[in-house]
């Protein structure tokens, strides 16, 4: 018997959604093969990589993490214009953190006019990001989507209890969602089904919720690379979204991230690249360094 | 299996004595298929016959066994692409390269440093399997006096690099019966290789240019009678690498490809002089397919976190993790301290137990055994409801640890209050917050004292 490499082609693409507006608009997703498998097929956008700033002071932040940015973390446009300006980051996640009913509890109109003056700042993509409290977020992220009309934000996470609103207003206002799911294969299709019953699939980002390394990344790395290939292999068109990662949060709060630098990026790093091997279109980072040695490592050539 | 039914039906007797135990030789054959009978238990079976059907129903991917006893590392026997079909088998090996061209004393150092890592997780010893001895001295004893080193004051399985055939079997030979994988052997050398491999009964790392060289090596070699091999297709980087480890484990499981049916071994350690990259690398071979990574020394924060990768990714998705039933004292909690309650389900521990110690609030966890399954299930087939804690309750004498009388349960599990009530009279049951991961702001606002 005589060795073929073992090609395989699938005959569908994961959908490409734009971030943003302009010059700095970033395309994820498009492809039709699995992810670094440029020799038997195509990867037309290489994935996103984003960094995060808060809307308030962060709190038990390693010091680690913190000194890149500690000069600018009380106020979200400078720390922004950091991540964009000195550290290269070509997408920024703006998280609403002061809306969280169990903390300040600001108001959607307070943080809608912090994302605008965030976005008005910079040029890149902006994902805004509330907190995860279905009713809150649905009129936070509404707030947001008006003050930002035509951006073309990336606003999240849309959940079951709240997408109807959420979406609707994304659509008219010109924006992508995030579709969060649990770590649930079929809950993730369950809601791409209702959202794509009035919402554009192709303005769709998908999220499984991303564990850290040592803390269930396993999970996520099975539920990513599974829903890309129900996606591509099943041809189910529902699972034809690019997928998002957002896990730098959660490796920085670990108390292995916190023993030393190269632990916490590593920490971080480790998880960012088993997430990108298992399908991930655009990865949510904290540390700078962590997105630069992923950059370099998804940038080099043959 | 590599077999089908209907192809091993072909070669039975076909008389349906029943000897075997089943009806017919067709029962038999499905059955030997699926693994559920042996060809041992047809007593009619032709020898030839018997060796072919053998051959052909070996698992796709050859297991492997470099080293001996309790620290030897045994990789192959793979049965799928992606781990939610079914899960990985066999960890790959971690190997810690040290080359001859280092003094004495470094050597020593080094080889003392690796011996003193101690890593753990959830109760699991997560060990670096390998010494990989590179030959980059020149100098034949240089090299040997490294090896012997590495044989006589450590146990580790041993990899020995040399790019000359004639220095890499000398030292092979001073550390034979740990059964050392020997590399590289190469289209250039194997002819010299194959009396010394049948000599010295050793696994053999077989590298070649592209994947067709490593073919007919291993073709070679197996004709020989060698089937302890290791693959290296030569990758330069972790795109190359990528590419190369899914064709060759996709030949061998979806083509049935005999030829690259062996597990494979990676060199971060050549790939990259950076560190961090090295450790990306690594931990990208680990995800995808690799049966060795060798790396470069390196210090506890970097071999940590691949450690934790590996046990990760070759963790059975078909098996919850657990962790042990105990009341567990974070940050040395006294009579005052809050009690929390929860599962044994190790991913909810380690969420829970992870966010008391970031509240910085000393606390008793209470952690129950469900089986390793969450709250709600748990609560559901009653290992997690208000009898079942209550037990819990009296077998550690939680009573005798604290003075207040509230307990702290999962934020989701809404019915078990009531039934806690009725069972604790006592106690004050508190809801937790739904999410572990806000039990700092929960501890910090909820708990006086």
């Amino acid at each position: 018997m005589k060795y073929e490499a073992p090609l395989e082609k699938y005959p569908v693409n994961i959908r490409e959604a734009v971030l943003g507006k302009g010059e700095k608009a970033i395309k994820i997703g498009g492809e039709n093969t699995f992810p670094f498998h440029f020799f038997e097929g195509s990867l037309p956008d290489p994935p996103g990589l984003a960094l995060e700033v808060l809307d308030i002071q962060p709190e038990n932040w390693s010091h680690w993490v913190l000194e890149p940015f500690q000069d600018v973390v009380s106020e979200p446009v400078k720390w922004a214009k950091r991540c964009v300006d000195v550290f290269g980051a070509e997408i920024l996640c703006l998280r609403l953190l002061s809306t969280d009913p169990m903390g300040k509890d600001a108001s959607p109109k307070q943080a809608a006019v912090i994302a605008k003056k965030v976005a008005d700042a910079i040029d890149v993509p902006l994902i805004v990001w509330g907190t995860g409290t279905e009713e809150k977020d649905s009129r936070v992220l509404t707030e947001v989507a008006r003050l930002c009309s035509g951006k073309n934000l990336l606003l999240g996470p849309v959940l079951k209890g709240n997408y109807e609103e959420i979406a609707q207003i994304a659509l008219e206002h010109g924006h992508a969602i995030v579709a969060q799911a649990s770590m649930d294969v079929n809950l993730t299709k369950e809601l791409n089904i209702a959202l794509c019953k009035f919402f554009p699939p192709e303005k769709i980002v998908l999220d499984t919720t991303s564990s850290a390394l040592g803390y269930g990344l396993e999970y996520t790395f099975s539920i990513i690379e599974n829903v890309k290939q129900i996606g591509l292999i099943n041809r189910d068109n529902m699972m034809q979204m690019p997928i998002l990662a957002d896990f730098g949060g959660e490796c920085w709060r670990s108390k292995e991230a916190k023993e030393s630098k190269e632990q916490g990026i590593l920490w971080e790093a480790i998880t960012g690249i088993t997430f990108l091997l298992a399908g991930a279109n655009l990865l949510i980072l904290r540390h700078p360094d962590t997105l630069k040695l992923i950059k370099e490592m998804i940038s080099e050539k043959k | 299996m590599a077999l089908k039914g209907a192809e091993i039906m072909k070669r039975l007797p076909k008389t349906n004595c029943k000897e075997c135990g089943y009806a017919t030789c067709f029962a038999f054959a499905m059955k030997l298929a699926t693994g559920g009978a042996k060809l041992e238990d047809c007593p009619y079976l032709a020898p030839e016959v018997k060796a072919e059907l053998e051959a052909a129903m070996a698992p796709p991917i050859k297991l492997v066994t470099i080293g001996v006893d309790e620290n030897a590392l045994v990789i192959g026997e793979e049965e799928v692409m992606f781990r939610h079909e079914k899960t990985f088998f066999h960890e790959p090996g971690i190997a810690i390269l040290i080359s001859d061209k280092e003094s004495d004393s470094d050597i020593e150092k080094k080889i003392k440093d690796i011996k003193e890592f101690h890593f753990e997780r959830i109760g699991k010893e997560l060990k670096i399997n390998l010494l990989a001895l590179s030959f980059e001295s020149g100098d034949k004893t240089k090299f040997e006096t490294l090896v012997k080193k590495a044989y006589e004051t450590t146990d580790f399985a041993l990899i020995l690099i040399c790019n000359n055939i004639d220095v890499l079997f000398s030292a092979a030979a001073l550390c034979a019966d740990r059964k050392p994988l020997v590399y590289p052997i190469t289209k250039e050398n194997i002819d010299l290789a194959i009396p010394k491999l049948k000599e010295l009964r050793t696994p053999a790392g077989v590298k070649g240019e592209s994947i067709e060289e490593i073919v007919s090596l291993t073709s070679t070699l197996k004709e020989a009678g060698l089937e302890e091999i290791v693959l290296d297709p030569g990758s330069k980087n972790v795109r190359e690498g990528i590419r190369d480890q899914t064709f060759i484990r996709r030949a061998a499981l979806k083509k049935g490809f005999r030829p690259l049916g062996y597990p494979t071994i990676t060199f971060p350690c050549f790939m990259y002089q950076d560190k961090f990259k090295e450790a990306l690398a690594a931990a990208a071979f680990i995800t995808k397919y690799a049966g060795i990574i060798v790396i470069s020394p390196a210090d506890k924060h970097f071999l940590f976190p691949l450690l934790v990768h590996r046990f990760n990714i070759y963790t059975d998705p078909r098996r919850p993790m657990t962790v042990e039933e105990n009341v567990y004292e974070i940050s040395e909690p006294n009579e005052y301290s809050p009690i929390l309650i929860s599962t044994n389900y190790a991913l909810d521990f380690f969420i829970v137990s992870g966010a008391i110690e970031e509240a910085n609030i000393p606390a008793y966890l209470c952690i129950k055994d469900t089986g390793g399954i969450g709250v709600m299930a748990a609560w559901t087939s009653g290992k997690f409801n208000g009898e079942a804690i209550a037990d819990f309750f009296k077998k550690y004498g939680i009573e005798n640890k604290v003075k207040h009388r509230k307990l702290i349960i999962p934020g989701v599990a809404k019915k078990l209050k009531d039934e806690l009530e009725e069972e604790l009279p006592d106690w004050e049951i508190i809801f937790g917050p739904i999410e572990g991961s806000d039990i700092p702001k929960f501890l910090s606002k909820e708990w006086k004292k």
